[in-house]
């Protein structure tokens, strides 16, 4: 029985970070009855292992309740659950593309923050109707009267439009339910029009293959239909659809307004794109659906596997990772110190260290991460344009007519008592203040033109600290400007080593130099001979630090004849060796190529 | 015979490759060092004649294995042994075993334990070399390493043994304990140089786990520093090597004719069986070790039961690369083979060769800085990932 789209909702939960959307999730699964008492648990939609290790939502899940309402007429509720973290606000676009509403969750004791503002502006942009909701109204810090006037005053709304909830103890679950029927409107397909269904997402399963996330926007797919995928024009049988409850129910048909799974049997990954439209091989014809825009990655590190032969391993494990996060991006990238490895587009440090993270785990992997590095652009001495995303490709300067670094626009809001301290951070980050708008009395809205490199590393956690925690940032991309950048390098042992050179501002250099080379000689471990770490610019030294060579590394005895005792020890110190790297005769500790992100150029 | 060539030779070394020999423990102390960690029993010398027969009955229910080159008599403290235990012991091996003419039978002796008539009882019953724990002169060193003698108990035993005619005298002494100085353990080694023993062990202090001393250091005490022991070493070679010793293995110096068969053949990958408890032996491409508790061994020996814990196969390639684990340890060097051929080869063998740490001398692969000689054999260990 196919459900009308009059009784379908579709809607996302979108928040800034940790505000409470994946245990609001929690609440609607538990009221719905879609999970019972006994196998509840603590924000039961985040899966990953990296999500309950981290206590983050990092991957988007879609699930479908059943809802009988106070009509007396049982819904559909489509839910997706969106992580917050500014470095996958592409996962939530993504979700809001296969919905028609958002609640948008604000925690009653934190207000308004910078990922609130950054996903409701996408709600907005989509079209969707945003159902607004304070969180956590049972903290003590709690202060709903104050946090609705101001979460309406940002939508235009009234103050008593705002449903105050608290996903710990269930109050106002209730009231949001209703809400959900009675504010977001219906789908709008057509049964019989020609099948157009969004993929929103996928991933790949070893046994069944690519596995799509699929929303109908009109027409049905029923099992045994063919699907035509419009971009990468391929057809293939539909083994099984089905819908999410959360276990994976197959169902017979999907039909418009519904979003579900769907399973070809395809393991040949490039013939699924994540935004591609589905239809029937009759209608190659329809509109395609608008899909989604690449996501431009903003930092570049490159990626190694520590046994180089390992390298097709790694990248056909990209390859897999991208049916599962279309933001990833790569292009093969050789270095002297590390051999054959990729440079990859990431969104963010955070997305960074996951994807490193989930490569190692889901695909058995061992990898050496470079420094992470924002895209320059160089115009050489023929007028020609490129882009750099790698230091080692800096061109000399004397092969270059201008060299410029990406900016963006910063939106930071922070209690006003921290306006000083932040603005001045910004100016030591080379910001430039562009607005100032207070929120409420008491919080500001401070916007900047900054480069990226300056806010893309470390910039958060000193932000932080020195508003004490409260303060919140986001930020857009706002064009390239010149600027006055060399690039550090890096010697062991006389020979600069590629990978660990660093493009930076003419002012910082020094001071970066001076603590790369200090903070690698605590990394890098005595060796038999000694060890010289210098910085440089262009052939000119800046800092000098020396390993001191080990003198002795033998036992006196053979443990009174136990030569077994012996080799076992050794092995296993060999075993730890080889999380080394062999950089010309140096062994360099893996961690010792991201150094660079615990240089501490501030201070 | 005992030859007058020189203990670091590459004939000497090779030779000892095919000898057989036997190690026999003795687990029983007076007192038991902090330090130590050997299968050590420091309070039941009364069990000592239970042992020795439990001994005598592991000898002869043993397979025979050839005629043995060299036995070596370990502890715990084998001069604890009264007047006739060694005699017996002996008697078994030359029963089971057979015994070459001119053999090497080794006892460590305790200097305080150390008299001129129980010298004598040994030296009848069969003795050929003593290994005296004399570790320093250094009466702060001794006290530290909390030994029950003093430097004149050294130059008493070592004198009269060799006054009593004992063939090949040796001492052994640890370096590198935090009290030690330059000084005082230059002092060490003139003093016993001047003892004219035939052969001198030199160990860096080693922390053991689970030992007195590893509680301590984890506690604060400070640890030996690996740089200080280096130049310790250093100066232990030059004192020694100008004073006729000739080093021919990391830690061991003898005079020519003097190098410890036993051990030589040890390192050589030799075969050699082991008696008593806590001991290791090697036989028939097996490694294997016995009971290390004194209860454990008498029970399953009086019981008829075999007292081996555990064994492991070590034959084909894991026998070469593991002839060339032990043998870098020798000044010699290793003669060629498949695992030198390989390891020179390797990635690591080149950067090794690269850094002078090792070299081919006349076809012998030969560590040139031993005190780098660990590192090479965790490299070396890299042939077991290669089939062959
Ligand atoms: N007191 C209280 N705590 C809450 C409430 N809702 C969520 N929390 C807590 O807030 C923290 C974050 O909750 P999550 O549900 O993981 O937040 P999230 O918005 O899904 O976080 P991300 O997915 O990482 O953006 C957890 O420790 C929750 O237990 C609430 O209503 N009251
Ligand atoms: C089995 S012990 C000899 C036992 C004998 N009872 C004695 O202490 O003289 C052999 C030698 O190993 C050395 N040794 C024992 N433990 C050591 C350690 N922890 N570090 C360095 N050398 C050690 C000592 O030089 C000792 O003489
Ligand atoms: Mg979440």
């Amino acid at each position: 029985m196919r459900t009308p789209t009059s009784r379908i909702r579709n809607f996302s939960i979108i928040a800034h970070i940790d505000h409470g959307k994946s245990t609001l999730a929690d609440r609607l699964l538990e009221r719905t009855g879609a999970v019972t008492e006994r196998d509840m648990k603590e924000q039961l939609l985040d899966t990953m292992d990296l999500e309950r290790e981290r206590g983050i939502t990092i991957k988007a899940q879609a699930v479908r309740l059943d809802y009988r309402a106070s009509d007396e007429l049982d819904y559909v509720l489509n839910l997706i659950d969106t992580p917050g973290h500014v470095d996958f606000s592409y996962e939530v676009s993504r979700s809001l593309a296969a919905c028609e509403g958002a609640v948008l969750l604000v925690d009653a004791s934190q207000g308004v923050q910078a990922q609130t503002l950054a996903n409701a502006y996408l709600a907005i942009e989509a079209g969707l109707e945003i159902v607004p909701v304070l969180n956590k109204i049972d903290l003590p810090a709690a202060e709903p009267e104050a946090r609705a006037a101001e979460l309406a005053g940002i939508l235009g709304c009234e103050p008593d439009d705002v449903i105050k909830v608290s996903a710990k103890t269930g109050a106002g679950v209730g009231e949001l339910l209703e809400r959900l029927v009675t504010d977001i409107p219906a789908p709008v397909g057509k049964a019989d029009d020609p099948l157009r269904a969004l993929v929103f997402d996928s991933y790949f399963d070893a046994y069944r293959g690519v596995v799509c996330s699929v929303r109908v926007m009109d027409g049905s797919l029923a099992q045994g239909d063919t699907a035509w995928f419009l971009a990468t024009r391929n057809r293939h049988d539909v083994a099984e659809i089905g819908v999410l409850k959360p276990v994976a129910t197959p169902v017979s048909e999907l039909g418009p307004g519904e979003s579900g799974y769907l399973i070809t049997g395809v393991k040949e990954i490039d013939q699924i794109r994540v935004g591609d439209t589905i239809t029937h091989p009759n209608h190659t014809d329809v509109e395609p659906l608008p899909g989604y825009d690449e996501p431009k990655p903003m930092v570049f590190s490159g990626l190694f596997p520590t046994d180089g032969d390992d390298f097709e391993r790694l990248r056909e494990a990209l390859e897999k990772l991208r049916l599962n996060d279309a933001s990833l991006s790569w292009e093969p990238e050789s270095s002297k110190a590390l051999g054959f490895g990729f440079r990859v587009g990431f969104l963010g440090l955070l997305h960074m260290e996951i994807v490193r993270e989930r490569l190692e785990r889901e695909y058995d992997l061992d990898l050496v991460a470079t420094a992470p590095s924002v895209a320059y652009r160089v115009t050489l001495s023929d007028g020609t344009e490129i882009e750099v995303k790698s230091p080692q490709d800096l061109p000399d300067s004397a092969d270059r007519i201008n060299l410029s670094e990406p900016f963006v626009r910063a939106m930071i809001i922070t209690p006003a008592e921290f306006t000083g301290p932040v603005m001045e951070l910004m100016q030591k980050r080379r910001g430039e203040l562009d607005g100032m708008h207070y929120l409420t009395p008491e919080r500001v809205e401070l916007t900047y033109h900054v480069p990226l490199a300056e806010i893309v590393f470390d910039f958060f956690d000193i932000l932080k600290s020195r508003t004490r925690g409260y303060a919140s940032f986001d930020y857009d991309p706002d064009g390239y400007r010149e600027a006055d950048l060399v690039r550090v390098d890096i010697l062991l042992a006389g020979s600069p080593v590629d990978a660990f050179s660093t493009i930076t501002h003419r002012d910082n250099a020094y001071r970066y130099g001076r603590s790369m080379a200090e903070k690698l000689r605590e990394l890098i471990p005595r060796q038999m001979f000694e060890v010289a770490i210098q910085a440089a610019i262009g052939s000119r030294i800046i800092a000098r630090e020396t390993v001191r060579a080990v003198r002795k590394d033998v036992t006196a005895k053979c443990y009174g004849g136990d030569i077994t005792r012996k080799k076992k020890l050794l092995a296993r110190q060999k075993e730890g060796k080889k999380r080394m790297k062999m950089v010309g005769t140096v062994e360099v500790p893996q961690d010792a190529f991201v150094a660079a992100l615990r240089v501490d150029a501030d201070d | 015979m005992r030859t007058t060539e020189a203990p670091d030779s590459p004939a000497v070394f090779d030779r000892a490759a095919d000898r057989k020999s036997a190690y026999v423990h003795i687990p029983f102390c007076a007192r038991v060092c902090p330090y130590c960690d050997f299968a050590v029993v420091g309070d039941r010398t009364d069990e000592m004649d239970r042992y020795v027969q439990a001994v005598v009955g592991e000898i002869g229910r043993d397979e025979p294995l050839a005629p043995l080159d060299a036995v070596f008599v370990g502890g715990g403290t084998p001069s604890l042994l009264p007047v006739g235990a060694l005699a017996r012991i002996l008697a078994a091996l030359a029963e089971r075993h057979g015994i070459v003419d001119d053999p090497e039978i080794t006892m460590e002796a305790n200097p305080e334990d150390w008299t001129v008539s129980r010298g004598a009882g040994y030296l009848e019953e069969g003795l050929t070399r003593v290994s005296f724990g004399v570790q320093s002169t250094d009466p702060r060193v001794l006290l530290a390493l909390g030994r029950r003698h003093g430097p004149r108990e050294v130059g008493v035993a070592v004198a009269s043994a060799r006054r009593a005619g004992v063939p090949s005298v040796s001492v052994d002494l640890i370096f590198g304990h935090p009290v030690e100085t330059e000084a005082s353990w230059r002092r060490t080694l003139d003093e016993v140089v001047e003892l004219e023993p035939d052969h001198v062990s030199t160990y860096a202090l080693t922390v053991e786990r689970g030992t007195p001393l590893s509680r301590w250091v984890a506690e604060g005490s400070p640890a030996p520093d690996p740089d200080v022991q280096a130049a310790r070493w250093e100066q232990a070679v030059e004192i020694l090597g100008r004073a006729g010793y000739i080093r021919y293995e990391v830690s061991n110096h003898a005079r020519p004719g003097h190098h410890c068969r036993y051990n030589l053949g040890a390192w050589a990958g030799a075969e050699y069986a082991a008696y008593g408890l806590g001991a290791h032996g090697h036989r028939d491409g097996i490694r294997f070790r016995n009971v290390r508790s004194l209860d454990a061994y008498l029970d399953r020996i009086e019981a008829g039961e075999s007292p081996r814990q555990g064994s492991e196969e070590v034959r084909g390639w894991e026998a070469e690369v593991e002839r060339l684990f032990t043998g870098i340890r020798v000044a010699a060097g290793v003669n060629g083979g498949r695992a030198v051929e390989a390891f020179l080869d390797s990635e690591d063998g080149r950067r090794l060769a690269g850094l002078g740490v090792i070299g081919l001398v006349e076809g012998r692969l030969v560590v040139r800085q031993p005190l780098f000689t660990d590192a090479v054999a965790r490299d070396v260990l890299g042939l077991l990932e290669m089939s062959s």
